[in-house]
């Protein structure tokens, strides 16, 4: 990890989203430091995902904010990119382009070295398919490319929505591990999940949404 | 900032090259229009010098309309415009380069096309000359000012006709300078005056279109 000083923290003041007439939370507030993950539950259409879009900047909250290192993102969007990955339900992947191909390009966005996404891509086992248009692909080997693309980041927090959704023991594993040693490194992870993903680490702090209509 | 660059034109060229059949529907479209106009017209010589620069230019203008379409879709559909927003890069950079593949792939093709296409107007050399000036200087401002209008659709299902009633207003300066242009050369008059004001257009679509287009990809990311 780049960055492993416990001054890093995550603040998500009283955040209130609304969608159409419907309030997906109101007066959310939590922060993660060094070393802990956040687990988003609650059952679908819930809001896990507005959640994460909230605090990766991309959609506004109506009310409340989200701070990193104590300043809010929107003021310091490109620092705050910098030290940010994020993986949606779709995987952010052209599906013209290769695996390689993809996360070469990632890395040059995030300012990394593009044989870090090459190494990546090996860990996650899709040395085979790394020159294939992800358009062959199976849903699961997209999701690895996916995470590859995370994992070549380089961040210090991990916004991952639904991560364990398509993969195999295998790779549940592998991404469990990887979790563990970015957590044991000082990152930070924030999860959305709809079923109770194993994180190995003390410092959990569980977020659940939904029970309203 | 000039890697990032550099790396999203390398990337969106790579794309479209290998979905050939979306490169070369509009400029199939510009070539159709073209030819179609004489036969349906007339084949006298004089009606066709008259009519030509204005049907070239429409042509360029809706094959650049139809092309914008697929600007940001697919980047929007597989999650990769969200990246692009993530990114350490200044958002304007990256969609000035998309912009900049995107002419590369949409509006050079129709510059080199055109005088080929405009020889069936009896244009004179020096018109053909103006044409292929004019749609050089032309084209980009074109597709500047239509990727606001791309981005701001992106997230929409069903926007093709909207997108068109966005953005046609801001075009008509381009489409009346041009063919204004063409039509001086080619009556043996000095084109300068519409040319320079195509060229202050481009200036101002460069300066500006790329802020704009950034703003509007965020607003359709929420």
């Amino acid at each position: 990890m780049q960055k492993t000083t416990h001054l890093e923290k995550l603040d998500c003041d009283s955040l209130t989203l609304w969608r159409g007439d419907r309030c997906l939370f109101e007066g959310l507030s939590f922060q993660i430091g060094a070393g802990t993950a956040a687990l988003v539950r609650g059952p679908n259409g819930s809001g896990k995902t507005s959640l994460l879009r909230v605090i990766c900047g991309l959609s506004p909250p109506e009310h409340g904010a989200v701070s990193w290192m104590g300043r809010p993102i929107q003021h310091q969007r490109q620092a705050y990119a910098g030290e940010l990955a994020h993986c949606g339900h779709t995987d952010g992947l052209n599906a013209e382009l290769t695996p390689i191909e993809n996360l070469a390009f990632f890395c040059v966005l995030h300012g990394t070295d593009s044989a870090n996404g090459t190494a990546q891509l090996s860990g996650l086992g899709l040395d085979a398919y790394a020159d294939l248009p992800v358009r062959v692909l199976s849903a699961g080997q997209r999701r690895r490319t996916g995470l590859a693309r995370v994992l070549a980041a380089k961040a210090c927090l991990w916004v991952l929505d639904e991560p364990f959704t398509n993969l195999d023991g295998e790779g549940r594993r592998y991404l469990t591990d990887q979790l563990a040693a970015h957590l044991g490194n000082g990152g930070m992870v924030v999860i959305a999940s709809h079923q109770d993903p194993e994180i190995p680490v003390e410092q959990l702090l569980t977020i659940t949404l939904g029970g309203r209509d | 900032m000039g890697p990032a660059l550099l790396a999203v034109v390398r990337r969106d060229l790579r794309i479209a090259f290998r979905r050939l059949p979306d490169l070369a529907s509009p400029l199939m479209f510009f070539a159709i229009v073209i030819t179609l106009f004489p036969l349906a017209i007339s084949p006298e010589p004089a009606v066709l010098r008259q009519i030509g620069p204005g049907v070239l230019w429409v042509a360029a203008l809706l094959a650049t309309l139809l092309a914008l379409n697929t600007l940001f879709r697919s980047d929007f559909d597989d999650g990769s415009l969200e990246q692009l927003a993530l990114s350490q890069q200044p958002l304007p950079v990256l969609v000035f380069g998309k912009i900049l593949a995107h002419w590369l792939i949409s509006g050079v093709p129709l510059v080199l096309l055109s005088p080929l296409l405009a020889l069936s107007y009896d244009l004179s050399s020096n018109g053909l000359r103006v044409l292929a000036l004019g749609l050089l200087i032309g084209t980009p401002t074109l597709s500047l000012l239509g990727a606001v209008g791309a981005a701001l659709t992106a997230g929409l299902r069903q926007a093709g006709g909207l997108l068109a009633l966005l953005v046609l207003p801001l075009m008509l300066p381009v489409l009346v300078f041009g063919a204004r242009a063409t039509t001086l050369a080619a009556t043996g008059q000095d084109p300068a005056g519409p040319l320079y004001l195509l060229a202050a257009l481009a200036v101002l679509a460069v300066t500006l279109a790329p802020f704009a287009t950034a703003a509007a990809v965020r607003v359709s990311l929420e």
